[in-house]
This record gives structure tokens, sequence and C-alpha cells, in this order.
């Protein structure tokens, strides 16, 4: 704001003409960035929107040429809930997906401090190494994962897909957290350490309060991913621990393909992640965009 | 009571050596400013003192206890950072009594001794605000309200006011200096600014490359520099370095011959050094005076008057002089001037840049602060 007023006073007085040619071609700017923003997002955003319509037509529309022109129905909604327990599947994916952030960023806090403010000369390799696990593709160690899965009775428990999901999420949870981390001024976390402050106490008292918008953000991220994952939902799990994600995938395999009750279906097991999402995006942007301290 | 030794201290980040061995003694009650040239390792001495940064080698002793081992809480030191490093996210109650909560100190006697700070530094009516709130100046007395807070036996502050406009220095400057006395605190205290370093300290002491140059009072070391550096960097503007040739010496001082050919005695002890080689004199500018009759001439460069003073900077031969002269004076740029120097004020270098010794020790060479005081002043002391 104030450098750009700055530049207009510093600036020769300029000719009315070239005054409003400049004004214009910066309306013009503005406009196309808009036009661009909505395009890409009314792309991204169009499946969701197809999906969710589909819910609502009768299985005959759904496969019929697509028009947006039918007069709308429950009974997808009501047959899909009548036939399998929406809430018990909402339960555990709430339990997975929160039960997993928590569990990964009480691990991460720690080793991100240590990365942050301790760094040694393997810091930055050691890093690298853990995102380019995220490069391995899950299913290379689906076999091994299972049988020790199988082994411990893990199969098919919350309990393991927490433990799954949170060293799925672990790499990602560090480094976002690093960075954050790094942000933060060293002086005020010395200053705390002048004071008396113990590791702990610095951690608690002045890192997580003056770090909090970045890990929300990474918290939220760490939800998301895990409410949104089915790889490792459906190979491990089948009647009791199974999520949202399974709770879609049973209807495309039994009956073949019903298009609106699966769309149905989908869009009760988006829904929750969504709201969540939508409530929680200023949160997300800021700590995304921003350093977390100032 | 508080005094801090160092012995043979030294630091190395990996393969760089930081800190080359400094040994340093700072008395009770005393006022020690580091200065040095940027990237000297004044920080590092300092950040190794408060027990944010380990030793390589070498004792740090405070009281005569070995506190190389002990946390930089249990030194029973205070720290006031450049960015003065104040919690954000806590009012400046809370951030002046956080040494306290984290102590475990009861909100009442929290509150009762935040407040004796605050009276001192004229903070009561801020302490509710952020430090966003506050103004520079509030944010640097509320990180030395901090301090206070904790009762510490030695003060280490670390370029404190380089963040504040001159005015605000000033006065901050003088603040310190009362809070020095006030508080009966030993003070150890880094700094860029030449007028801090010489108006606040008992004792200074000048680093360069990670080693100390010399320690001594700011009197001493503007007259008794130890060698060429310490001369170039005590005192502002800087001194003028003459190349010169010795013709003689004896228990008068030595005799030189100046560029313009003529010769001068100054009163030098010339006896440690090998007569009739090349020697460096250094002259401050307020020392070289103008003069019709001067045994150096030059050409004014350029001329900046200040009003009261008026500095001429001189080309004479290879080198740029720098003379203080009357706000008055009617020349120039372009002019030519004649010099001289006050032979009593001025230093001979050797080769290797080291003083030669003057026959006469400065009579305010010895000076502490505490000695501009009158007399009544100091009952108590
Ligand atoms: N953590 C570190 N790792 C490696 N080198 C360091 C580290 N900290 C300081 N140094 C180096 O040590 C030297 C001294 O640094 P220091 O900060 O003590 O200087 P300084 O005298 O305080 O300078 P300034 O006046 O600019 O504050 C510098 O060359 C610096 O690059
Ligand atoms: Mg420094």
């Amino acid at each position: 704001m104030t450098t750009a007023k700055n530049q207009t006073v510093a600036r020769a007085p300029a000719a009315p003409a070239t005054r409003s040619a400049l004004a214009s071609a910066l309306l013009n700017r503005r406009l196309w960035l808009g036009v661009l923003g909505w395009t890409l997002a009314l792309v991204i955003f169009f499946p969701i929107f197809w999906m969710i319509v589909t819910g609502f037509k009768t299985e005959a529309e759904a496969i019929a040429d697509p028009s947006l022109i039918f007069s709308p129905t429950l009974e997808n909604y009501a047959e899909v809930q009548s036939r399998a327990g929406y809430a018990k599947f909402a339960l555990n994916s709430v339990v997975v997906a929160f039960g997993s952030t928590l569990l990964a960023l009480l691990i991460a806090i720690p080793a991100a401090y240590s990365m942050a403010f301790l760094p040694t000369k393997r810091t930055k390799g050691t890093l690298l190494w853990m995102l380019s696990t995220k490069m391995l593709p899950p299913v290379g160690v689906l076999v091994p994962i299972y049988l020790l899965f199988r082994d411990t009775g893990l199969l098919d428990t919350r309990t393991g897909l927490v433990i799954v999901y949170t060293l799925m999420n672990l790499p990602i949870v560090v480094w976002m957290l690093y960075t954050f981390f790094k942000d933060m001024p060293k002086d005020i976390l010395e200053a705390g350490r002048m004071d008396g402050a113990g590791t702990l106490q610095e951690v608690i008292y002045l890192l997580l309060p003056l770090t909090l918008p970045g890990i929300a953000s990474t918290g939220l991220l760490a939800v998301i991913l895990s409410w949104n994952e089915a790889f490792w939902s459906l190979n491990l799990t089948s009647s009791q621990a199974a999520p949202l994600t399974a709770y879609i995938a049973s209807f495309s395999s039994p009956e073949g393909l019903f298009w609106a009750k699966l769309s149905a279906a989908s869009t009760m097991a988006i829904a929750p992640i969504l709201i969540f999402g939508w409530l929680t995006q200023k949160q997300m942007v800021r700590g995304l965009t921003f350093g977390a301290v100032k | 009571m508080a005094t801090l030794e160092l012995k043979q201290i030294t630091k190395s980040f990996d393969d760089t050596h930081v800190i080359k061995g400094v040994d340093l003694e700072v008395n009770d009650r005393e006022f020690v400013v580091f200065v040095g040239p940027s990237g000297c390792g004044k920080s590092t001495l300092m950040r190794m003192i408060a027990g944010l940064e380990s030793a390589t080698s070498g004792d740090i002793l405070i009281d005569g206890q070995r506190m190389n081992e002990v946390g930089p809480a249990d030194r029973g030191l205070a720290m006031v950072f450049q960015s003065y490093a104040l919690y954000p996210h806590m009012t400046v109650e809370d951030n002046m009594g956080f040494s306290m909560r984290l102590a475990g100190v009861s909100k009442d006697k929290r509150r009762e001794k935040v407040l004796e700070a605050a009276k001192i530094l004229q903070l009561e009516p801020l302490l509710d605000r952020k430090p966003k709130a506050l103004s520079g100046g509030q944010r640097q007395r509320v990180a030395i309200g901090r301090a206070i807070v904790r009762n510490p036996s030695i003060f280490l502050f670390d370029e404190p006011l380089s963040n504040l406009d001159a005015a605000l220095r000033v006065q901050m400057r003088i603040e310190l200096a009362r809070l020095h006395e006030e508080l009966d605190a030993t003070m150890i205290y880094v700094t860029h600014d030449q007028i801090e370093a010489m108006t606040m300290a008992d004792k200074i002491v000048v680093l360069q490359g990670g080693e100390v140059e010399q320690v001594g009072s700011p009197m001493g070391l503007y007259h008794h520099p130890r060698n060429r550096f310490v001369a170039g960097f005590i005192g502002s503007p800087k001194m003028n370095f003459i190349a010169v040739e010795q013709v003689s010496s004896d228990a008068e001082g030595v005799t030189i011959k100046l560029p313009g050919g003529e010769t001068r005695q100054v009163p030098i002890d010339g006896s440690g050094h090998a007569g009739g080689g090349a020697l460096e004199l250094g002259v401050r500018p307020e020392h070289l005076v103008l003069d019709e009759q001067g045994p150096m001439e030059g050409r004014i460069q350029v001329l900046e008057r200040l009003g009261g003073q008026t500095s001429l900077y001189v080309q004479m031969g290879d080198s740029l002089l720098t003379i203080m002269a009357d706000g008055d004076v009617a020349y120039r740029v372009n002019d030519s001037v004649r010099f001289g120097f006050s032979s009593d004020r001025a230093h001979l270098f050797d080769a290797e840049g080291l003083s030669l010794p003057k026959l006469h020790r400065h009579p305010l060479a010895g000076l502490r602060r505490q000695d501009n005081r009158a007399p009544s002043d100091t009952v108590g002391q």
C-alpha cells in the first residue's frame, strides 16, 4: 500500500491520458487474472459438482445424456443409508484421521524442532530422504505391511490405520513444521532460555504459540490427506475399522455400477471434510502462504 | 558481587576459528564495552559468557566459579538482545514476568516485582500492551525491564541501541548509564558506536579477528593506543596516519622528518626502536591545526561545515587527511592549506604497527567513569 503510494508520488506527474491508460491496463490485468482464476476453480470443482448433482438423480437419469434438468430425488440417499450404516464409517474416518494427525504432530514437533534449531551436517539430507520415501508407490510395501498387520492383529483395526496414516503423513508434516520453525526468530527462544526455560517449556510456552498458524495448517492438511486415503483403508480394513473411503468403494463393486447411488455415497463421504475445509480455509491459506511469525 | 573472568577462551565453528584465545577480567560493578569491526567475534564472545554458545576451550569464571557447564539461566546473567527478542504473544507484564513464571513464583509476587521494574523504566502505563503496540524505544525498555526483573549480577547487552534513531539513542544511553548506577550491577555491552563506547565504559575491550587488541579506560585507549589498529578504531573521525622518517632520538623524544622535509620532535620514547627507520606518525583530526607557518601542506578535497566545526579533507601526497577546524574557517575546496600538529598528542608507530611508548602518561588516561562525578555523589561507594 504505502510503497505503491510512494511510487505515485515520486513519479513525475503523468499526463491524464497516460494515467488513464495505465489504470485501464491494470484493470485489464486484474480482469484476466480473475477470469483465469475462476476458470481454474470451475474446472477443478466441476467433477465434485457433477457428482453432487448425480446423487440427486434416478439411476436412469444418471446414465442418460448429461443434463442439468431433472426432478431431484432423495431416494438414493435413503437407500444408501438403509443399506450400510453411514455413521459407523464416518466415526471410523473421524477417529482415524484425527488420531493419526495428532500422533504425527506429536512425533513431528520434536523432530522438526531438532532439525530447525539443532541442525547437523546431515539434517538437510535427512529431510530430503524422508520426503523421498513418498516417491515409493505404496503398493510396493503392501505385502510386508499386510503380513505384519496380520501377525500383530492390527488388520481391520483403527489402531492399525492410525499407525499407517501417521507414517504416511509424517514426512510432509515434519517438512512443513520444519519450515515454519525455521521462520521463528531464534532470539526469542534464546531469550526464553536465558529466562530459564528448559527445552519442553521453550516449546510449550514459546514455539507452539508462536507457530500455531503453521501447526494448524499442517494438521489440517494431514487430516484431509488421511480422510481421503483409500489404498490402505481398502486393503487393511474390512468391516470393523473401515472408513468412509471404504464405504464409497462398497457401492461400486457388488452390484455393478450404480452411478446415482455411488454419487450419493461419495457426496456423503466427502461432505464432512469439504465443510471442514471450507470452515478452515482462511487458516489453511494463511499457514501455507506466510511464515508462521510476523 | 559479580566478577567475570575469561581464561584463554576459544571458539571454533567447524574449521573456522572465531575466537582465538581471549583473556579478560571484569571487576564487580564495572561497565565493560566490547568494540571491534563487524565479524570480529563480539557477539560470539558475549553469547559464550551468556551460555547460549559453548566455548571450544578455556574457562569462564563468574565470581571465581567455573561456569562452562552451567546453563544460561543459572549463571545469574541477563541478556538484552539487539532485536529485543520480546515474546510477541505476551503482554509487557507477562514478558517481564516470564522468568518468574517459569520459576514458579506466585502471581502476586510476580506482579510486585514487575511493577517495581516498570517504575524504574517508566513502563507502568504499558503493562497490558503487546510488544507490537510499542515503539522501538518502549520495546527496548521492556527488554531491559525483563532483564532487571531477574536481578542478575551481570547484564549483557548486544548492541541494544542500534535499532533506535539518533535522538532516542542519546536518551537511552543516558538512561542506561543511570541504570548502571542505580542497580549496582556489572554490565557488559557490545556496540559499534564510538560515543557509546567512550561515554559509558569504565573499560573498553577492543577486539579484532577474535583476539583482544587492547583493554583499557576510554581515555587510556584514546591517548595511549597499543597499536595502529586501536589508534584508528578509537576516536572519530579516524586518526590520520602520515609516513615519516626517524632522524634521531634522545631523552627529549624522537625527531622525525615530515613529508615536506621539515623536522619536528615529538615526546615519544624511541629507545626501543632501531634508529633511521621509517615510522608512521599518527595524529587525530582534532590535533591537526591549520597554521600558515605549519610544516605540512595539502589541497582541500572536500569541506564539510557542521556549524560549530568544519571537517577538511586534505590531500597530501598519497594520503587524504582529515582536519577538524573551527566552524568559521574561510577556506574553500581546492585551496591549498598549511598545517601543523600538536606534538604532545602525536603518536608514532613502527613498521609492525606497534606504538612507540609516550614519554609522559596522559593525566586523564587512568580516569574511570565515576571520577567524573563531584565528590559528594560518590558517598556510599
Ligand atoms: N553459528 C555460526 N557458524 C559459523 N560461523 C559463525 C557462527 N556464528 C558466528 N560465526 C562467525 O563468527 C564470526 C564472528 O561473529 P560475531 O557475530 O561474533 O561477530 P560480531 O563481532 O558480533 O559482528 P557484528 O558487529 O557484525 O555483530 C563471523 O565471522 C561469523 O561469520
Ligand atoms: Mg554482533
